[in-house]
């Protein structure tokens, strides 16, 4: 025991380092974050279809849902099965807020991320000291008893037929956006914003304490780490970045439906995440595109969607055993190396 | 909420009846789901997310070779043959890759057979809701006891699954095969050393658990409706079931089952519309209590 204080005293384990590094990756990140908000800014005036736009809003949506998922997943460790529980209480609340009360946009986006916070944290406490498969099935049970609330809570929230009557879009600051260049802009926005800040969780000395959690969750807390307390923080903020995943997605289109907050969207969610791969900042995001992509082609051949789907997650699962950006970043680093062979 | 209907109910012999039975079948059914899930989360250590796509292979199945043959007994024998080679297939060819591989992997490839299996009925037997029909042998009048109303297909549907737990609690426990089971689970690697063949217990295991659900969905055929993705929310219950009754535990699965059964059946009387609710509710309270459920033991 004294060696151990000892040890902690004298050596600050190597963090200093890691920040140092970051320090310069960081203001790396932001310059992409401009440059990528610059080029999805630019698209409406060098493409006129509108598909184009709502593809890019539907990314967004679900980029931010799945990007916060893999935080949990792929920097903690913690496979939630009930991640897409956010994504529909983000859609609702923000939805019923703005029906209900007619308080300026952000006030009321400011509130969703509120009541998700308390609902996060409350699950959160219940959840994340279950250990994996565990985890993941009461975070599944969480999932269904919210979408059973919705289904039943029919004068709150218009029960299976989802929250209708369109979201109104009271302007603020000049920004309206019942006009869908503006909603185009703030949902990109939103998105890089995001993930920017979603980076910086990920790159920070807590990102690091949680991929060591993820590593060796014991080890972590004989160093003094308080694991619940690490474990709870990120799931309460992934929950708030797939919250307002939710938001964007009532905007787009305009209420809210029981699917949002339905088990599948979870399943999709952790999907995502392997299709893209989870060792890379941007894997979701890549698996964001290509599923989006996907179902929209899938769903215009075939209605067995289902079947197609399976068989791709197979491909990837038992095939190739890991994500595409996985995937490619192995096969760049084995010619890298291959190249610093033939050299030497 | 209707608590002055629920008083009334614990009040009447005849509702404590009716419901009480009610309760235990909808316990039973689940229990023999619950119980497959649980046998092979002990045995593989893999949580089979598809195993309510074998409770509705077995209703389907029970409902064509019903159809076809009308023979009742035919048709409960061909759901749980059906997914029982269902079961062997599917490990045999897909889930033994997954092994040793992370729970997300495992989970994956369960999600992919959810998808695919509820689309292949979808497929084979059509979107609409099916049902099967009282077999004509259990078209009797009911029985009345104690003022209460008990369909006599109710004592069969209980008799089954208690057959069930009393011969797999035995089985496992005191024959030589329940050995090898149980050592299997517990140290695979020495089993095989000892030249037992340990992919076959693997197969017949998830077989058996296939076979029990798919026997839980030809049960319930004759009195549920019968839909594609009708697996899911048996699922759904007989984890929680699992949950609270401790993964790997038989007789923990046996009491979860008739609690949520009950919990389920009352639950509808006093609070109609948050029935499932107060299944979730009382996983959380046993859960906080005891995080590895009644009979759950640690996992390292």
């Amino acid at each position: 025991m004294t060696e151990l204080q000892a040890e902690r005293a004298g050596k600050p384990l190597g963090v200093p380092r890691i920040e140092a590094k970051s320090q310069r990756s960081r203001y790396l990140d932001v310059l992409i974050a401009i440059a990528a908000f610059a080029v999805l800014a630019t698209l409406p005036f060098l493409f006129s279809s509108k598909a184009l736009l709502d593809f890019v809003i539907r990314c967004a949506a679900f980029g931010l849902f799945a990007t916060s998922l893999n935080l949990l997943v792929g920097y903690t460790g913690m496979i939630s099965f009930g991640h897409g529980m956010f994504f529909g209480l983000g859609a609702y609340s923000f939805a019923l807020i703005m029906q209900r009360t007619g308080v300026p946009i952000p006030v009321a986006f400011i509130c969703t991320l509120l009541i998700t916070t308390v609902i996060a944290a409350v699950i959160g406490a219940i959840c994340v000291r279950l250990k994996e498969i565990y985890f993941a099935f009461v975070t599944l049970a969480f999932q269904m008893l919210i979408h059973s609330m919705i289904l039943s809570w029919v004068s709150l929230t218009g029960g299976d037929q989802g929250l209708r009557g369109g979201i109104p879009r009271p302007v603020f600051l000049g920004v309206d956006l019942s006009n869908y260049l503006h909603l185009y802009v703030v949902s990109c926005a939103l998105l890089v914003i995001g993930l920017l800040l979603m980076r910086q969780i990920a790159q920070s000395p807590f990102g690091y304490t949680l991929r060591m959690i993820r590593d060796n969750a014991v080890r972590a807390s004989f160093i003094g780490i308080d694991v619940w307390r690490a474990k709870l923080t990120i799931f309460v903020l992934a929950a708030l970045f797939a919250s307002t995943g939710g938001i964007i997605m009532s905007l787009f289109v305009s209420g809210a439906y029981p699917e949002f907050a339905f088990w599948t969207i979870s399943g999709e969610g952790i999907f995502i995440n392997m299709l893209g791969g989870v060792t890379t900042f941007l894997g979701p995001m890549v698996g964001t595109v290509l599923l989006l992509i996907m179902n929209d082609t899938v769903t215009r051949l075939t209605e067995y969607y289902g079947i197609v789907l399976g068989i791709v997650i197979l491909f990837f699962a038992i095939g190739l055993r890991k994500g595409l950006m996985d995937f490619v970043v192995e096969w760049y680093e084995v010619r890298r190396d291959g190249a610093k062979e033939r050299a030497r | 909420m209707d608590l002055d209907a629920l008083t009334g109910c614990l009040a009447s012999s005849a509702c404590l009846v009716t419901q009480g039975t009610s309760g235990f079948i909808i316990g039973m059914l689940l229990f023999l789901v619950a119980v497959g899930l649980t046998l092979i989360f002990g045995v593989l250590k893999v949580v089979n997310f598809s195993h309510g796509a074998f409770y509705m292979f077995g209703a389907y199945f029970a409902m064509t070779a019903y159809q076809l043959t009308g023979s009742f007994a035919l048709a409960m024998l061909c759901g749980a043959a059906g997914t029982a080679i269902l079961g062997l297939v599917f490990e045999r060819v897909f889930m033994s890759r997954v092994y040793g591989s992370d729970v997300l992997m495992q989970l994956l490839v369960c999600y992919a057979f959810v998808l695919i299996f509820d689309d292949v009925v979808r497929w084979i037997w059509g979107p609409e809701f099916k049902s099967m029909g009282m077999p004509t042998a259990f078209q009797v009048p009911p029985l009345f006891i104690g003022g209460g109303v008990v369909p006599p297909y109710y004592l069969l549907l209980i008799g089954v699954a208690l057959a069930v737990a009393a011969i797999l609690g035995l089985g496992l426990a005191r024959t030589r095969i329940g050995k090898v089971v149980r050592a299997a689970a517990h140290n695979p690697g020495m089993v095989s050393a000892l030249g037992i063949n340990t992919g076959l217990i693997y197969g017949s295991v998830f077989a058996l658990g296939g076979m029990l659900a798919g026997l839980a969905g030809a049960l319930a055929a004759p009195v549920r409706s019968l839909t594609p993705g009708m697996g899911f929310s048996v699922l759904i219950e007989s984890f929680i079931v699992t949950v609270i009754g401790g993964m790997g535990s038989i007789l923990g699965a046996l009491l979860g089952a008739l609690l949520i059964g009950l919990i389920r059946s009352f639950g509808s009387l006093g609070f109609p519309l948050f029935t499932d609710g107060l299944m979730y509710l009382f996983m959380v309270i046993v859960l906080v209590a005891r995080p590895t459920g009644l009979f759950g033991k640690e996992v390292a």
